[in-house]
């Protein structure tokens, strides 16, 4: 029955919906609504914004992992063969877009480079599941920004792993089984037999039986493809005994027939690629691309991302109930961080501004004294200055006085050189002339001049005075 | 002295907090448009089909709100939409019951099979809205409504544990019914739409069409067009949203012509021309409703459900909740809404969102 609440109070006047499952009313149409063409409208809109599909091949160097991309996607993706001196595991990854009738699908294909050329190989599953993670840490930053766009976000999530088992005949390496339980909880992990055209087919039952068991004993959890659908359950299921396929890979082609086959070419025979009855290569593409492509994308994302983030978040200290089993407390812990996180820019800030007024302190006491210095050296300059003034001005007193007293005599020496004409005695005068003469140069070179009015003339003071 | 000392940044956005992540792989990817020269077929399309069948086994949800004043005929229409009794008419209240005096918001789910489609339809009535004498601010509940499905839809995606599928229960549609005046939109419409065009979609509708002549229609649509114009109100399908030429040529056309939808409902049958009709019956003839000639039903049906339904959702999802969450997260402080143990209150959702910070 319809469920309606009808509640006076303004605050919550809206009534409670059902969710579907709590008993919502199938309600019967009276015609055509069209409302079918939803799956349509919304697969339109996926094509517009195009698929992405990410798949990564672990494997031993020389197993044919580029051979197999391309022999699965029919064409040829550029790369050179490795070799096997890489000192550790690397990575390459390369995108690619192809297109096929309308649909446009941007793939990824992340290979192993090195995986198992080392002496020690015990880290050669880290830079695998580091990479993994990595691309899960780059959704979920994007997931958790603010202003977001998911929906034009290029999936870089590994969708599909491949893992490539070498065709010994016997059972797994244990590098393999160390890799695949480390890589079975964070990406849907698939087993080939590569190089499947070494083992014959009775030892290819045992090595396919030899290996599940091991898988299982392990406890490695391989994808499964999925028998929820009708459609696909019964294919899915005769699928799933056949794991893990026994693949080979080969882009030469040869005419058989009428048609032109992918084949490998011995001696002996021809190995035909997609003949079912040589090898498992047309199941392997069936699974992978054409029925389970998006149950990988989906398990990929609700399954292995989620997990992903779930151990992220709580990690990071977030729970989301707290221990009264109330709902959801991000607030408190959000708080705490934040509340750590400024703090220590505050302190950090702190430490700067002392730093930097110890400088500019520092800096002031240099300049203080630098200008002291200069101070000090204006004041004893000046002092010279004076001393020099001085000495100078008591020079020129002193010439002074000589420049008078000279006068004086000469004022003198005129009046008495006029007396002495009235008297008549030029030549005693001459004489005494010349006698005043060698008597001043005499107190002149020695420097003193006791006789009062009678001031030796000096050539050059007279010289001095006319100037 | 302080002008030497670096600033420091307080906005410390959630993402700041996250720890830094591990370095990316040291080769970076080069997308390389491979010539399909592929030398056969590899069978990428079949990826249409697997999409296809899975949504239809999860099945879609669609809620729409109706909104406008009693008597316009919403129920009934949204009844001939899906050709259902989804929603119950108002005619059927008991003159006893009193009209509300607030506008209250009924949600009714149903759910609806066609074509091997499952459709969860919830149609969210709002009887009271317009009916009192002082109308201020009554389209107030309704945006909180419709902002307290955005908060849950958020506190939902922010869990740590979430669920696979997290209940839909957002908005997508609005249909906004105006008054056939004849004349012009009336203020109580016009501030709905302006407050409620930036949260949800509103496509306006013209109800109860069949008071007016076509020349009528035609005038009183062109006037409604340019006074939403003037008015700033951006109705679904709003251009800024057009992704491609092909969108906006199209959606140009349903915006200039077509726009706001004169429509009328009805869920009665006659028989005209031999064969059964949708319509109603006047002493002067049968209105038709699903004859293009005599409203413009078909033409809203085509467009939300069998066109636009899931471009509705699209929008709700992508722009409107988005918008919501940056603001509610940025408000917050970059921290994620939700109670806290050490008694942090946090602001309650907004009745009336504060314009956008933009």
């Amino acid at each position: 029955m319809e469920a309606e609440a009808n509640s006076g109070s303004p605050e919550d006047s809206w009534a409670f919906i059902q969710r579907p499952g709590e008993g919502c009313r199938t309600v019967p149409l009276a015609g055509h609504v069209g409302f079918d063409s939803l799956p349509d409208q919304l697969v339109n809109q996926s094509i517009s914004q195009g698929f992405c599909f990410n798949i990564l091949c672990v494997g031993e160097t020389g197993l044919g992992k580029s051979t197999l991309m391309d022999t699965l996607f029919n064409t040829k993706f550029e790369g050179e063969p490795a070799t096997h001196t890489q000192p550790g595991v690397q990575l390459q990854s390369n995108t690619y877009d192809l297109q096929e009738s309308n649909v446009g699908l941007k793939l990824t294909i992340v290979s192993t480079v090195g995986f198992g050329d080392q002496i020690n190989k015990e880290d050669s599953y880290r830079p695998i599941v580091e990479f993994i993670d990595a691309q899960f840490e780059a959704y979920l930053q994007e997931e958790l920004k603010i202003r977001r766009l998911l929906h034009n976000y290029h999936d870089s999530r590994i969708h599909a792993c491949l893992y490539f088992i070498a065709p010994t005949g016997h059972s797994l390496k244990s590098l393999d089984l160390v890799t695949m339980k480390k890589l079975d909880s964070k990406v849907n992990v698939i087993p080939i037999i590569a190089k499947s055209d070494a083992i014959s087919k009775s030892e290819l039952t045992k090595f396919k039986i030899k290996i599940t068991s091991e898988l299982v004993s392990n406890g490695v959890q391989i994808y499964q493809f999925p028998m929820d659908d009708e459609a696909v359950a019964e294919v899915n299921g005769t699928m799933n005994a056949h794991l893990p396929f026994a693949v080979i890979g080969s882009t030469e082609e040869l005419k058989i027939g009428n048609k032109m086959v992918k084949v490998r070419q011995y001696p002996w025979g021809t190995v035909q690629v997609e003949n079912e009855a040589h090898c498992d290569f047309v199941k392997l593409r069936e699974m992978l691309i054409r029925v389970n492509m998006e149950d990988l994308r989906e398990q990929t994302h609700s399954r292995h991302y989620e997990l992903y983030r779930r151990c992220k978040l709580e990690e990071m200290g977030f729970k989301d109930t707290d221990p009264d089993s109330k709902p959801f407390s991000l607030q408190e812990t959000y708080e705490a961080k934040r509340n750590e996180f400024l703090g220590e820019l505050q302190k950090k800030e702190e430490e700067m501004r002392q730093m930097f007024v110890q400088r500019v302190k520092e800096k002031e006491a240099e300049l203080k004294e630098a200008e002291k210095e200069l101070h000090e050296k204006f004041d004893r300059l000046k002092k010279l200055h004076q001393d020099e003034k001085k000495k100078l001005e008591d020079k020129k007193k002193s010439l002074d006085d000589e420049v008078n007293a000279f006068k004086q005599r000469k004022t003198a020496a005129e009046l008495l050189q006029s007396q002495g004409s009235q008297a008549g005695g030029s030549q005693t005068l001459k004489r005494d002339k010349e006698k005043k003469k060698t008597r001043e140069e005499k107190s002149i070179s020695d420097g003193t001049c006791t006789t009062p009015g009678k001031h030796p003339v000096v050539p050059c003071a007279l010289v001095v005075c006319a100037v | 002295m302080s002008k030497g000392l670096p600033e420091t940044r307080t906005d410390a956005a959630m993402s700041e907090l996250v720890p830094e992540p591990r370095p990316k792989p040291a080769v970076p990817m080069k997308p390389v448009s491979i010539n399909p020269n592929l030398l056969g077929y590899i069978g990428i399309d079949t990826i249409i089909e697997q999409m296809r069948k899975k949504t239809m086994k999860t099945g879609f949800d669609f809620n729409i709100m109706v909104v406008g004043q009693s008597g316009l005929g919403k129920s009934t229409l949204v009844n001939t939409l899906f050709k259902s009794q989804v929603s119950r008419k108002a005619s059927s209240w008991n003159r006893e019951e009193k009209i509300p005096k607030t506008v209250e918001i009924k949600a009714i789910g149903h759910v609806i099979e066609e074509g091997g489609v499952k459709m969860k339809l919830t149609v969210i009535d709002t009887p009271g809205f317009g009916d009192q004498i002082n109308n201020e601010n009554c389209w107030e509940p309704i945006e909180k409504y419709i902002n307290e499905q955005y908060e849950k839809f958020l506190k939902e995606e922010v869990n740590i544990a979430r669920k696979k599928r997290i209940p839909d229960t957002r908005v997508h549609c609005c249909l906004y019914f105006i008054s056939p005046t004849g004349h012009s939109l009336r203020p109580l419409d016009l501030e709905f739409m302006k407050h409620l065009s930036k949260v949800v979609n509103i496509i306006p509708v013209i109800a109860k069409a069949d008071t007016m002549t076509l020349e009528e229609k035609s005038e009183f649509k062109q006037r409604v067009r340019k006074e939403l114009e003037v008015n700033g109100i951006e109705f679904y399908p709003q251009k800024e949203f057009d992704e491609d030429l092909e969108d906006k040529t199209e959606n140009d056309k349903i915006r200039q012509e077509s726009m706001p939808f004169a429509v009328v409902g009805s869920d009665k049958e006659y028989q005209v021309n031999g064969k059964r009709v949708l319509g109603r019956k006047t002493p002067w003839g049968i209105i038709e409703v699903e004859n293009l000639n005599h409203c413009e039903f078909a033409l809203l049906r085509d467009f939300v459900i069998r066109t636009h339904l899931q471009d509705l959702k699209e929008v709700t999802h992508n722009i409107h909740y988005e918008t919501y969450r940056a603001k509610r997260l940025n408000d917050n402080g970059g921290l994620p809404p939700g109670e806290g143990l050490l008694g942090i209150v946090l602001p309650p959702v907004p009745a009336t969102p504060c314009p956008t910070a933009e």
